[in-house]
């Protein structure tokens, strides 16, 4: 039963081996969708492209509602499964801070080794930013431990902080993730209307 | 005319439902795998712990920050996300040989702005991303969608902000997009 790796079914020697095969359909999945082009990714800020809202919001689902499956069938032990924790304060001002970087730079991390796959330079350049952008961090890291590791709530769900069942916090979730789906394609034919086509590059 | 305009806007992209239900589906594989899911950020954390634990060891060890990824017994690159992130490269390779985006090296960016204000606005992004991804634990592949998939209140937290705070701003940044 599932996860295979922390239950011991596959052992440590395949580690590598099975990361880079997830990554290389990672990697092959972002592309394809269209996401080693950073003009693609931000036409969802502005209404002329929402492909980064749809992959990202079906995936999700699919995940979720799969995640919720493989627990009712009992194939995979949900107390294995590793649950972000959540630092409140601080990881408001990084999810902010990664807004501000997404505006600016057009990729997020993975997005941007695509871009560079297929011979960007400004995903190059958005890779040397992160690079020097963990290295400050890291430097200056003592000025901010405190808050670092402040409001920190352990590895708390949304379910336990809304007081909802899992079941239902999917179910939610489909009906807004169908409405934002509908929402923006009215929004994304209006606007196509008005905009000058882009040339992909 | 008209289909020429077509062709601009569709590139040979996969449809993007289709490609959420595979990315949905490699991310339930991943989970059921390893127990958690997939990132990238984490990758290039551990090329700077790398690098700076080559030049400079001594002040690693002695980084509480550094300190937290060295060990004797193996080098921080050895890592299952740099395995991961190597693969999202290769990837990225192989979809943009298959549909024929592998081109020479260029810069995409609004006919609004050059290439070089692009550059500079790609390495500020970086950077800020960079940052934020120490804070929020995680960027928008291992916090956002791994941290909501798996039910984390903080992966849900960072994706609902991490956009928010997008659509809040994309006003001022509109020149180097439209």
């Amino acid at each position: 039963m599932g996860p295979l790796i922390p239950q011991g079914i596959i052992t440590g020697g395949w580690d590598f081996v099975i990361a880079l095969l997830l990554g290389i359909a990672f990697g092959f999945i972002l592309e394809a969708s269209g996401f080693s082009s950073s003009r693609n990714i931000t036409g969802a800020f502005y209404g002329y492209n929402f492909v980064v809202l749809r992959v990202f919001l079906t995936a999700v689902l699919v995940a979720m509602i799969g995640l919720l499956y493989f627990d009712y069938f009992g194939w995979i032990d949900m107390d294995l499964l590793y649950i972000l924790p959540t630092y409140l304060t601080p990881m408001i001002i990084g999810a902010i801070i990664m807004g501000f970087g997404f505006l600016i730079g057009g990729f997020c991390p993975g997005t941007s080794y695509t871009g560079i796959a297929i011979g960007k330079l400004d995903a190059m350049v958005f890779t040397g930013g992160l690079f020097i952008g963990i290295f400050v961090f890291s430097e200056a890291f003592p000025l901010f431990s405190d808050f670092y590791y402040s409001d920190n709530m352990g590895n708390v769900t949304i379910t336990e902080v809304l007081g909802l069942s899992a079941e239902v916090f999917t179910m939610i979730m489909v009906v807004v993730g169908l409405a934002a789906f509908w929402v923006t394609w009215l929004i994304e034919k209006r606007v196509r209307k008005n905009i000058n086509p882009y040339k992909f590059e | 005319m008209n289909t020429n305009i077509e062709s601009v806007r569709r590139p040979k992209y996969i449809n993007p439902y289709f490609g959420g239900v595979l990315l949905g589906l490699l991310l339930l594989l991943t989970m059921y795998i390893t127990g958690r899911g997939l990132g990238a950020s984490g990758a290039v954390k551990s090329a700077v712990v790398t690098t700076f634990d080559k030049v400079a060891p001594v002040h690693t060890e002695s980084s509480t920050f550094y300190s937290k990824f060295i060990s004797d017994s193996h080098s921080p690159m050895f890592n299952w996300l740099v395995f991961e992130s190597l693969g999202i490269f290769i990837g990225g390779l192989i979809s943009g040989a298959i549909f024929g985006r592998l081109k020479k090296i260029r810069v995409e960016h609004s006919p609004k702005i050059s290439s070089k204000t692009r550059l500079w606005a790609a390495g500020i992004g970086g950077i800020l991303f960079g940052i934020g991804s120490q804070f929020g634990r995680g960027c928008s592949s291992g916090a956002a969608l791994s941290g909501t998939a798996s039910f984390s209140f903080g992966g849900f937290l960072v994706m609902m902000l991490l956009f928010g705070t997008g659509y809040i701003v994309a006003y001022f940044f509109r020149k180097l997009w439209i």
